[in-house]
């Protein structure tokens, strides 16, 4: 018995080859015209997890709009420039919150987009191989620690520091400023600020440095040939290289407006416009995390879901905005 | 002369002090890293001992406890985020590198990109109205499947990457012997890039399990003991987060222990991913 299946298993593949089993005829011979159907079958398979990349995207964007459709009714645009968010009245406009977001980030970067452009010129230029891999390597781990970790080390370390060390030492002799003004709670815009320059410092520099490293040898080597300094040469390679370092500026605004835990547990989380650094403030992300699971009424998570709705395109014009900067500089330089 | 010498001088000076601010601008950049580092490390062995791993957390007020659940609960996020972002994250990247040369490819390889730069809080947001909202109760699911749309991009992008890398005379070869397309790009190019492919998954599993923001209102946490994975789940991060904003002393320490514990996991991932990636150039 057992001979004589596997007889006929061995034959098989034969009979199979001789004889097509599955002829297509007509419409269909079209359909299946190509030279194997398992070819057809794992090429679909694969355009359907594409496809349903494709769908996920669009799937967001809607489910946004459906859950914020009852603030949207109601708001309008006037969600965008109404400086009250008073969730007890139910009145919601994200000024202020839109405010600290831009605030928060924009000062973050002026921080960390010099020093990451310093990082990113020390590694390229100057630093010798042996010290290149093993710095890379911490300026990324940076990036692998988790957001909650930073928000952590914040609120035992950083707020302390700052509400005994930084804020005494600012108001007392640049006091004169509107920007450092109030009690030194701690907790605020500075902490933020400084969390989040903290928190980009990786993206952009290890982007800016890779594109630095994108630059042909050959300009360094034409500088230095006609003799020009180290800083000279360096000129000419950031100036090559402007784009893509704007592009990972982009990159790390993304990355800084969108960022949630960090900033929610050391701002100080209340929703005022105020110019002082040391005052408390607010950022998109930052309501969502901190009042979407108190959010009893229908039109209260609706406007939270509106806000994610809005960090959402905001973050897809941002990155969008990056991604062509960037790719602009790689065709750029890409002829030479 | 002596105009040409101050000149040169001048050149040379700026040169060198551009050039030192450049090193003092990277010293500048680790020493928060460093302080990171010292912190969570000091703090979290100070108060790390048997009971974190096998105790459950404690009611409130009362010092001791673990956070046994926690541990599992994250693995378990992570778990149900690779069993959807993995085959998602793969197969797409699959079909971008070899059947993606064209405009829908195109869109598909940008909206990864858009995928990428979206907020985590906001993919927790999608996962609450979509998962959440529906079965009308927060659960385990609806964080793994918040952390699975996550993984999808690092995923998708490296995979496609990986298989670009594989030569085209691998591909003609095992074409030119008559096997369909099918099998080579699975048992060719597929096993030739695996390596890489399996450290973009690492990398994906590792930035998930450090994510907090979309577990907040979707997996909650859970102060009980649950593997359920319709019910409300416990995770490291929310655990940090809760406890570190919480007045008791005792439970900021277990915060930094917690904070110890997650980067201890992160760090063996990525080191299972240097491992993988040493070898894969050992074999070239």
């Amino acid at each position: 018995m057992d001979n004589s299946e596997t007889q006929i298993n061995r034959e098989d593949p034969k009979t199979k080859s001789n004889t097509p089993v599955f002829a297509p005829k007509g419409r269909f011979k079209k359909f299946f015209s190509s030279h194997n159907i398992g070819d057809l079958i794992f090429e679909r398979l694969t355009l359907l997890f594409a496809v349903l990349v494709f769908l996920l995207v669009i799937l967001m964007g809607y489910e946004m709009y459906v859950g914020s459709k009852i603030s949207i009714n109601k708001f309008g645009w006037s969600f965008l420039t109404n400086s009250v968010w008073d969730p007890v009245q139910e009145i919601y406009g994200a000024l202020p919150i839109i405010y600290g977001t831009i605030v928060s980030s924009f000062l973050a970067l002026v921080i960390s987009v010099p020093l990451s452009i310093g990082i990113a010129v020390f590694l390229s230029e100057l630093s010798p191989g042996w010290l290149e891999k093993p710095l890379s390597f911490l300026v990324e781990l940076l990036a692998g620690i988790p957001s909650v970790v930073y928000g952590l080390w914040g609120i035992f370390v950083l707020v302390p520091w700052i509400r005994n060390d930084v804020e005494p030492f600012l108001s007392e002799h640049l006091g004169f400023l509107p920007f450092f003004t109030g009690a030194p709670y701690g907790f605020g815009m500075l902490a933020a600020v400084l969390i989040l320059a903290i928190m980009v410092l990786p993206i952009v520099s290890s982007i800016s440095r890779d594109i630095l490293k994108s630059v042909p040898q050959s300009q360094r080597e034409a500088a230095l040939a006609l003799g020009a300094t180290r800083w000279q040469s360096t000129k000419i390679v950031l100036k090559d290289a402007k784009s893509g370092i704007l592009g990972a500026t982009m990159l790390g605004l993304g990355r800084a407006v969108g960022e949630t835990m960090a900033v929610t547990m050391v701002i100080g989380n209340r929703a005022v416009i105020s110019p002082s650094l040391f005052d408390p403030s607010y950022t998109m992300a930052s309501v969502i995390a901190n009042e979407f699971t108190e959010a009893t009424s229908e039109m209260y998570l609706s406007s939270l879901i509106q806000l994610a709705l809005v960090l959402f395109v905001l973050t897809i014009i941002i990155n969008a905005l990056a991604k062509l900067l960037v790719w602009s500089m790689e065709r750029k330089l890409r002829p030479r | 002369m002596k105009l040409s010498r101050f000149f040169f001088l001048k050149r040379k000076i700026t040169s060198a002090v551009m050039m030192s601010l450049s090193l003092v601008a990277t010293l500048v950049a680790i020493i928060p890293l460093v302080f990171i580092f010292y912190y969570t490390i000091s703090k979290g062995i100070a108060y790390l001992n048997l009971d974190f791993f096998v105790a459950m957390p404690k009611p409130v007020g009362e010092s001791g406890g673990g956070m046994a659940n926690a541990i599992v609960g994250t693995l378990m996020l992570i778990g149900i985020g690779g069993a959807i972002g993995i085959p998602v994250g793969v197969m797409s990247g699959t079909y971008l590198s070899e059947f993606g040369n064209n405009k829908f490819g195109a869109t598909v390889r940008f909206l990864t990109d858009v995928l990428s730069g979206v907020p985590s809080i906001v993919v927790g947001v999608v996962a609450y109205t979509l998962v959440v909202v529906p079965m009308k109760h927060f659960s385990g699911l609806a964080g793994g499947i918040a952390l699975g749309i996550l993984m999808i991009p690092t995923i998708t992008r490296t995979t496609e990457e990986m298989i670009r890398l594989v030569p085209h005379s691998l591909r003609e070869a095992g074409l030119a012997l008559g096997i369909p397309k099918w099998k080579t790009t699975i048992l060719i190019v597929l096993k030739t890039a695996w390596k890489g492919i399996a450290t973009g998954i690492l990398l994906g599993l590792s930035r998930a399990a450090g994510e907090t923001a979309p577990l907040l209102f979707t997996a909650l946490g859970n102060r009980f003991w649950s593997t359920k994975v319709m019910q409300p789940m416990a995770s490291l991060t929310v655990y940090i987060y809760d406890y570190a904003k919480s007045p008791f002393e005792d439970w900021n320490n277990q915060a930094w222990t917690a904070a110890l514990v997650l980067i201890i996991m992160i760090s063996m991932l990525s080191l299972l991913f240097r491992i993988i990636t040493r070898s894969k150039f050992k074999t070239k």
